[in-house]
């Protein structure tokens, strides 16, 4: 069956290619969007959380930008050269590039950002970097990193939310985290900071130095902050915001603003990060602790109603660790398809005596509490003794990173390789107390980690794919975590703004392109 | 006299209070679930132990309770409040800032609900056995029982939503551009429905309890003297009734007026007004301690400073309480 809302985005798609095609862009005006929560400053590199990431990936920008297929594409440097053996990378920088602050940006800034800034302050460029063996500037327009050894998802790690580029000029040599500038944030991009009242909105202003010659088309983008769900979307309702972008109001609310004249939704916008919600399942005690359980797990959960229903037909069903936007991967698995029949088998094999489990819903919302209840209901079909715990945020976090939990749902990013967004659910030397983020259900399997490890460095892609169909298998038997869904984050904006998602992160840099059909 | 050495007395105890408040609020807030770093990392979607370890050694989270306590008191006293772990501003900064709208807003549904409750109330005490009277009474009922964010939900669904008379949420028109006196209009009429949000709860409390301590004082014997002696029951009302039924409204009042910093929160939350309340519930939510410490902190010192206030009225209500407490 198909959903209604999945048809409406199939015309909104088509009908968007069309006018695109259709019209020249329009210059000027402004778009009224949504931030949530209100985000603890802007300086990207600094501070790399969603709302950060979406307001200030307009301000700041990195060296590529990456197609809706992961494809890597020009921005601030307008063409790289990989050497035969993988391990040279050499950028060449556009060269009529300057900061906000009229300062022109050089190779000088690329090597601050990357050796000094991101070494100190960004653990995501951290967790690329510690493959780097030294980034030099060959003249004022080409940088060259060499790597210790070929490094798979090297060229895809420039994003400008993971991989900002800073102004030297301005950060060298100061504490950063207290910089005069973290109030006012100077970059390259299209837009230009321009104010914040605390609470209200966060201001920004066209770029009249842009160096893509026309772009931006807009004048100005405010960023509204409105803490209540509700609220959000009876401002989008009555159309004093333009753009809801994805996670904004609850996904209840999103068939029925969906109908409404003039609005368009689209899921793209998401592949660089391919949101992938999983169910923590703790392998060292317990049930959990026995593959079969896990197993009788996936078999239990209704994943397709959990889609149709509380996702509106959003998103993807999984097959295994690997998603769908994920490179490498192995398509021909088995999936674990609805079958409570072969759930009950399970546990009776395993003789589960109807010990208690608890289920530790994610506290993001009226969705993923809905999302907890269904999986529980599930369970108890299958005789499996659920109890749902709620809590807030900090105490989700405490208890993940304490490992006191038995289920637990989260979701995670994939940021576009497996060696970046997949491999560290499953390492065991990933295993450590106090995150939440890292290998949080405590599998351990030395050819696992052998063939990631391998994985990560082997060159060219070939050698990577054999080893990451062999990981792929052994994760498929051993269900070290649930594969939930691949997470459908659908952006809401009125059909007149045009051009608006053209990059696969989507809103965070959407702004550069968009106009208004009006 | 006798009130500026009653003040001082007060003042002095305030400070006391003051002290033990603080102690009690940073050790209650240890028992929450959660460390503000883990937290951080947590919306970064991303974090290695370098960057945990970076930040609880920022924010002092790697020493031991006790001089965490030192830390902090020693920094209250000399009225520096520290930073906010998640906004990096100073928490006075940020309290200061947002100053301003709470009290626009909590002080105007004060008012509203002040003078409102007390007009309704003495109208039902005067129609005691009539339908207007069970009319009034009736509806404060409703309001009374009406939870606040039903009643926030459903005039934004009405008056912005259908009648497109007031704005559904904010402070102001962001971009705009109004100034001067526009500005003000402009801040006004967003300033309705929040305000009279907040107002309905208390204006129904008044106005029982207006009708209640009126009903009361109608039954004592100087009223029956009022009445002997040929006063128009309007005068009766106003000068011998209302004036002997005010105290349990104003230490109600007091009370209320106790909770202008921090009581606004869900009703800030569905208006998106830029206030005190909102930045509570956030920083609660994010575990940023310092922040959360700096708004109890106000919060308690507004109570204290209007219990005082609240003594110095019942002596001015009525006279015949005196005397240092």
């Amino acid at each position: 069956m198909k959903h209604p809302l999945a048809l409406a985005i199939s015309a909104a798609a088509l009908a968007f290619t069309t006018t695109a095609l259709a019209d020249d862009p329009k210059q000027g005006g402004i778009v009224n969007t949504i931030v949530q929560p209100e985000p603890p400053g802007l300086v990207l590199g600094m501070i790399q959380n969603a709302p950060t990431r979406v307001v200030a990936g307009n301000i700041y920008e990195g060296l590529l930008r990456y197609t809706t297929d992961l494809e890597p594409i020009p921005q601030l440097a307008e063409s790289w050269d990989v050497s035969d053996d993988g391990r040279t990378y050499t950028f060449h920088l556009r060269d009529n590039i300057t900061w906000h602050d009229g300062e022109p940006f050089t190779a000088d800034d690329v090597v601050f950002s990357a050796d000094v800034f991101h070494r100190e302050l960004n653990p995501s460029a951290r967790a690329v970097l510690q493959h780097v063996e030294s980034i030099e500037a060959t003249d004022e327009h080409t940088v060259v990193f060499t790597l210790v050894e070929p490094f798979g998802p090297f060229l895809i790690s420039f994003e400008a939310g993971t991989f900002t580029m800073v102004p030297e000029h301005l950060y060298a040599g100061t504490d950063f985290r207290n910089n005069e500038h973290n109030d006012h944030p100077i970059g390259t991009g299209p837009f230009k900071f321009a104010n914040w009242e605390r609470g209200t909105v966060i201001e920004l202003v066209r770029n009249d130095d842009y160096y893509e010659e026309g772009l931006p088309y807009l004048d100005g983008v405010n960023w509204h902050i409105i803490p209540d769900g509700g609220s959000r979307a009876v401002a989008f309702e009555n159309g004093t915001i333009d753009v809801l972008p994805s996670g904004t109001v609850e996904n209840f609310d999103i068939p029925r603003l969906s109908e409404m004249d003039n609005v368009c939704v689209t899921e793209e916008g998401h592949e660089y990060f391919s949101p992938y919600s999983m169910l923590w399942m703790n392998n060292r005690e317990g049930p959990t602790a026995d593959k079969r359980f896990r197993q009788a797990v996936m078999y239990a959960m209704d994943r397709e109603f959990a889609r149709n229903v509380l996702w509106n037909g959003l998103g993807k069903v999984p097959l295994s660790a690997f998603g769908s936007n994920a490179r490498f991967q192995d398509d021909t698995l088995e999936p674990y398809d609805y079958n409570p029949e072969r759930a009950r088998e399970l546990l009776e094999e395993m003789g589960y005596d109807g010990e208690e489990v608890t289920i530790l819903p994610l506290p993001y919302g009226e969705t993923w509490t809905r999302w907890a209840e269904a999986v529980q209901q599930n369970l108890r079909e299958v005789g499996i003794n659920v109890r749902t715990q709620a809590t807030d945020v900090g105490g989700w976090n405490q208890r993940l990173g304490d490992w006191d939990y038995d289920l637990a749902f989260t979701y995670l990013y994939q940021y576009g390789d497996p060696a970046l967004g997949i491999s560290r659910t499953y390492l065991s030397d990933n295993i450590a107390k106090g995150s939440p983020w890292n290998n949080v259900e405590g599998y351990e399997n030395e050819r696992v980690d052998e063939l990631f490890n391998e994985a990560a460095t082997a060159y060219p892609d070939e050698e990577r794919e054999a080893l990451y169909k062999e990981v792929q298998e052994i994760l498929h038997e051993d269900v070290p975590v649930g594969w939930l869904m691949e997470l459908g984050f659908p952006t809401l904006y009125r059909c007149d703004v045009k051009d608006l998602v053209n990059s696969s992160v989507g809103l965070n840099e959407g702004f550069r392109d968009a106009w208004l059909d009006r | 006299m006798l009130y500026a050495r009653l003040i001082i007395m007060r003042l002095f105890k305030a400070v006391i209070v003051l002290f033990l408040i603080v102690i009690l609020n940073f050790l209650l807030i240890q028992l929450a679930p959660g460390d503000p770093a883990a937290i951080l990392a947590g919306e970064a979607g991303a974090a290695d132990q370098e960057f945990l370890n970076q930040l609880r050694e920022r924010f002092g989270l790697d020493q031991p309770m006790y001089v965490q306590l030192w830390r902090y008191v020693s920094g209250i006293a000399m009225l520096d409040f520290g930073y906010s772990y998640r906004l990096g501003v100073p928490v006075f900064d940020l309290i200061m800032a947002r100053l301003p709208a709470t009290l626009l807003l909590t002080g105007t549904a004060f008012l509203i609900s002040l003078v409102l409750g007390i007009i309704a109330g003495s109208m039902a005490a005067a129609r005691v056995k009539k339908p207007s009277g069970s009319i009034i009474m009736a509806l404060a009922l409703v309001f009374y029982a009406t939870p606040l964010f039903w009643v926030a939900l459903m005039s934004v669904l009405v008056f912005s939503v259908y009648l497109d008379w007031l704005p559904a949420y904010g402070f102001y028109t962001v971009g705009a551009g109004y100034t001067g006196f526009a500005l003000i209009l402009d801040v006004a009429k967003h300033l309705i429905l929040p305000a009279t949000t907040l107002a309905l709860f208390f204006m129904a409390i008044y106005t029982r309890m207006t009708r209640t301590s009126m009903l009361d004082a109608a039954q004592q014997d100087y009223v029956k003297t009022a009445r002997a002696k040929g006063l128009k029951p309007g005068i009766i009302q106003r000068r011998h009734v209302l004036r002997n039924a005010l105290l349990p409204i104003i230490t109600l009042a007091g009370l209320q007026a106790g909770q202008m910093v921090g009581g606004a929160i869900l009703t800030e939350t569905v208006f998106a007004w830029p206030g005190i309340g909102r930045l509570m519930f956030e920083a609660l939510q994010q575990r940023d301690y310092n922040l959360l410490l700096g708004i109890f902190f106000f919060s308690a010192a507004l109570v204290i400073v209007f219990n005082i206030i609240t003594d110095l009225v019942y002596r001015l209500a009525d006279p015949r309480i005196k005397g240092a407490s």
